[in-house]
């Protein structure tokens, strides 16, 4: 049941992404940036942990995600660091995701024969 | 004049090939609901072993991102893309596809100015924006004492 929902609601996610990318001219980068902002305003209106908790990877695992995650990073950060976590908790929040694929980025195109995508 | 634009659009829908939607939402929600799937049985796998919910979630992206680079970097991931669209693009594997896929594309301009800088070509924008409006909500909770 848990693997359906991940599915589905993972699945309308993107489907709404490919709506935009047919029907309106926003860029990868755009689409992207949009989805962040959404996850966050859900993430900072509280909503999006009980959507994970529903949907599971179908939350987790859209950039949508990445979006709460700043929020959640943000809450936490202000919560134990006072007023300086307004400026630490975003990145704190999202750090393993962007320093991973910054670094596997990185090692790929070290080794990949250049040109190659 | 605004009839002619008017009739003029629909000249233009009808020279232009139709948008294949009927195709492209369908293999969009497929593939990207697949990767979710994915992502559900590594959550599970890494619960089993003993994780934490929000840990196994930030194992599962890695995992996730880990993997989605290392098809980028055999050129696998792009070809997928081709016929998942945002399916690929949506999840976290869209993400680390942005940063992998420019840094190899101009690895040969160099380690500094091609891999350094172009990978965050598409990335950038994301974590910009992203931290921004991140700090922009930091303020409001914090001056409103929401936190």
């Amino acid at each position: 049941m848990e693997y359906l929902k991940a599915f589905i609601i993972g699945g309308l996610i993107c489907a709404i992404g490919q709506i935009l990318i047919d029907y309106t001219k926003l860029t990868a980068a755009r689409i992207l940036v949009m989805f962040v902002i959404t996850g966050l305003i859900l993430g900072g209106l509280g909503w999006y942990k009980p959507f994970i908790d529903w949907a599971g990877a179908g939350a987790v695992v859209p950039i949508t995600g990445f979006g709460s995650a700043l929020a959640k990073g943000v809450k936490q950060a202000i919560e134990q660091k006072g007023p300086l976590g307004i400026l630490t908790g975003g990145i704190t929040g999202t750090a393993a995701g962007i320093s991973a694929a910054m670094f596997f980025g990185m090692i790929a195109a070290v080794l990949s024969k250049p040109g190659e995508k | 004049m605004n009839e002619t634009a008017k009739s003029y659009d629909r000249m233009v829908k009808k020279a232009s090939p139709g948008t294949k939607s009927g195709k492209t939402i369908p293999s969009a929600f497929c593939i990207g609901g697949l990767i979710c799937l994915l992502g559900q049985a590594l959550i599970n796998i890494y619960e089993h072993y003993g994780a934490a919910s929000e840990q196994a979630h930030i194992y599962t992206l890695l995992t996730l991102i880990f993997i989605s680079s290392l098809l980028t970097g055999f050129g696998v991931y792009n070809n997928i893309a081709k016929y998942a669209g945002a399916g690929t693009l949506v999840p976290i594997t869209g993400f680390a596809n942005a940063i992998a896929a420019p840094a190899i594309e101009f690895k040969t301009e160099g380690f500094i100015i091609g891999i350094g800088t172009k990978m965050f070509a598409v990335a950038g924008p994301v974590i910009v924006y992203g931290i921004s409006a991140s700090i922009l909500y930091g303020i409001v909770i914090y001056v409103f004492g929401l936190h």
